[in-house]
């Protein structure tokens, strides 16, 4: 079991550096020449303009030359310069990343609740219609593209209904709350703003609604699967003849036990939510790091784009570090069959 | 386990075992899609890249799906889609299969150094968010559909690198190898014959049910802006057009439900046959 762990964590370092080598050679290889997104077409044909923006973005020095210049940079958080933005990377990542956790743990929370509400009542009425009904839900959730059903509840019940504001973090016409955090709740919250604070929670219902809806089926159907588990035990039978109520026995002593292997799988639905969150944020014009990537990709900005490939890649990495190691500590059996498969 | 029997000597006992609700009706609802893109230049009235009537009219007897932003007919442009997104994913599918597949077994049968650079790469490759890694190389190949076909085989071939090849470890250990080696089979001939015909089913079987994820990324990629090139009828391309007139829902929708239903398909078909093959999971 430790060595187990002490592999992974010898691996993670050497990972890393894979994913950021890989990252830096996808824009190395670029079928479209960098500088026609920094100078613009128009002055392509400028040899002077041309040759100074060569060697005032390095692009004239050679494969191995950027690559480890780039290493140098990275350690000391430096991941260039956006050719779009023309703001250092890490500094744009920096002021978009509380939006994206914002919204992808306002995601997850709902996820996990819907899933296990879910999960438990396709475990109690096994088979029956409110099984089907509930894996039905979990299906369309995981089939549905976020970037279509977003739209649709942006029309219905911002539109049509008017029960909910349109996209974005907050009211066009407020104040983002002064900066603590950089997440608008907890900030709006701790400026005693609770009309700003009102305003922000409206604006993450649906966006994180949508997205949360991708990681339910998840939830559900692992939650249901170990309920099933704990519910054929010989301790629930004692509950009951004990007189314990059918939901007492449900909530706690079924689910309390359930749920441990549940919380395993939070690190994967994780790696659901960061996809999801990319398309999202487009859609809701969520000022996250996911609208940035898709920004960069669209603009051939290549600083960007490796600077985004890497942060997800490490988000990646860790939440998949994390869930192997739950997985490995509440479930003894997967130790040896994925040490096997590496 | 035993409720399970009884209910499946009722009026079912006739099917296959196979063929549960799930199946059947992910199945019918992917045929339906096959069937649509084979025949459908054969019965729309209209063209899916020309104007067919007045721009932005809602769903009306004419226009079932109603018209979009140039006056096309959207249900006519949704029902061409699947022939975009359908073989897209196919030669998705294939190719990394084919590259997964055969990477993975020289990694299993061989062993030693190769094996540790080629599940390195593997490792490496997994280490990425698919979305992501799927959106840097398009952006370094440049946007088109084709390339973003390309970015998917690189996104998928590490998953069936890392079946094949644990496939092969636990084929690769059977008896009849065993036999074949010491008859004097050459190595390459004991691959090939004894161990490859052995390892398929379970790649198949993933491979099912990766499809709906392929179809769902292509369109993906198409919506950002980096897959499919207007005036392209591809859905993901459709429901970015829609998304600038997003009062105007009916854009949207056709593409929508195409992608949920087939998606959905695939999924039921995935879930049915993965009931099947792991009983434990039920």
């Amino acid at each position: 079991m430790t060595t187990y762990i002490v592999r992974r964590l010898i691996a993670m370092p050497l990972l890393l550096l894979g994913v950021i080598t890989v990252a830096f050679l996808l824009t190395y290889f670029t079928a479209a020449d960098p500088l026609t997104s920094i100078i613009g077409e128009r002055q392509m044909n400028n040899p002077a303009v041309v040759e100074a923006a060569r060697e005032r973005w390095g692009l004239d020095r050679s494969l191995p030359e950027r690559y480890l210049i780039y290493l140098g940079n990275l350690v000391t958080g430096d991941m260039g310069t956006s050719f779009r933005t023309r703001q250092p990377v890490a500094q744009d990542l920096m002021v978009r990343l509380p939006a994206t956790l914002e919204l992808v743990i306002a995601a997850m929370f709902l996820g996990t609740i819907f899933g296990v509400v879910l999960g438990v009542l396709a475990a109690r009425f096994r088979d029956g219609p409110i099984d089907n009904i509930a894996r039905l839900f979990a299906l369309v959730g995981a089939s549905a593209p976020v970037f279509w059903s977003g739209l649709l509840v942006l029309f219905i019940f911002s539109v049509q209904l008017g029960w909910l504001p349109g996209p974005g973090r907050i009211d066009t016409r407020a104040v983002a709350p002064p900066f603590v955090t950089g997440f608008y709740t907890v900030d709006a919250l701790l400026a005693g703003d609770w009309a700003g604070f009102r305003s922000v929670l409206m604006h993450l219902v649906l966006p994180a609604s949508v997205l949360g809806w991708t990681v339910t089926g998840i939830v559900s159907r692992m939650v249901r699967a170990s309920m099933l588990d704990v519910l054929s035990q010989e301790y629930i039978l004692a509950a009951r003849a004990k007189g314990a109520g059918p939901l007492r026995v449900l909530i706690h002593h079924a689910l309390r036990n359930a749920m441990l292997p549940t919380l395993t799988i939070l690190g994967f639905s994780f790696a659901y939510l960061i996809t999801g969150a990319i398309l999202t944020e487009t859609i809701f014009s969520w000022p996250g790091i996911g609208s940035y990537a898709v920004a960069a990709a669209r603009g051939l900005d290549h600083p960007a784009i490796v600077g985004v490939t890497i942060v997800g890649g490490a988000a990646f990495l860790i939440s998949n570090l994390l869930t192997d190691i739950a997985y490995a500590l509440v479930d003894p059996r997967v130790k040896l069959s994925q040490q096997e498969s590496s | 386990m035993s409720a399970a029997v009884t209910r499946n000597a009722g009026p079912r006992a006739m099917l296959p075992q196979w063929a549960t609700l799930p199946v059947v009706f992910g199945g019918i609802i992917v045929l339906l899609w096959v069937v649509v893109g084979i025949t459908i230049p054969l019965w729309t009235p209209y063209d899916p890249t020309m104007l067919a009537g007045g721009r932005f009219q809602p769903p009306n007897a004419s226009h079932w799906l109603g018209t979009d932003a140039l006056g096309r007919d959207v249900l006519t442009r949704t029902l061409y889609g699947v022939r975009h997104s359908l073989p897209i994913a196919a030669l998705v599918i294939f190719c990394a299969v084919v590259i997964g597949g055969t990477l993975g077994a020289i990694a299993g049968f061989v062993g030693g150094l190769v094996d540790s650079i080629i599940m390195r790469l593997v490792d490496v490759t997994l280490s990425f968010p698919p979305i992501l890694l799927a959106m840097a190389v398009t952006a370094a190949l440049g946007p088109g559909l084709g390339n973003a076909a390309i970015a998917m085989v690189i996104v998928w071939w590490p998953i069936y690198a890392r079946l094949m090849r644990a496939q092969v470890l636990s084929v690769r250990e059977r008896e009849h190898v065993e036999a074949a080696i010491a008859a004097g089979a050459t190595r390459p001939r004991v691959l090939t014959k004894h161990i490859l015909p052995l390892c398929w089913s379970p790649i198949i079987v993933n491979a099912t049910m990766d499809f709906g994820q392929v179809v769902l990324l292509a369109a993906s990629l198409s919506f950002i802006g980096l897959g499919a090139v207007p005036p392209t009828p591809e859905w993901g391309q459709m429901i970015s057009d829609g998304a600038l007139h997003f009062y105007r829902w009916w854009i949207a929708a056709g593409p929508g439900i195409a992608i949920l239903s087939i998606v959905l398909g695939f999924n039921f078909l995935g879930d049915g046959l993965r009931d099947f093959l792991d009983p434990r999971s039920k």
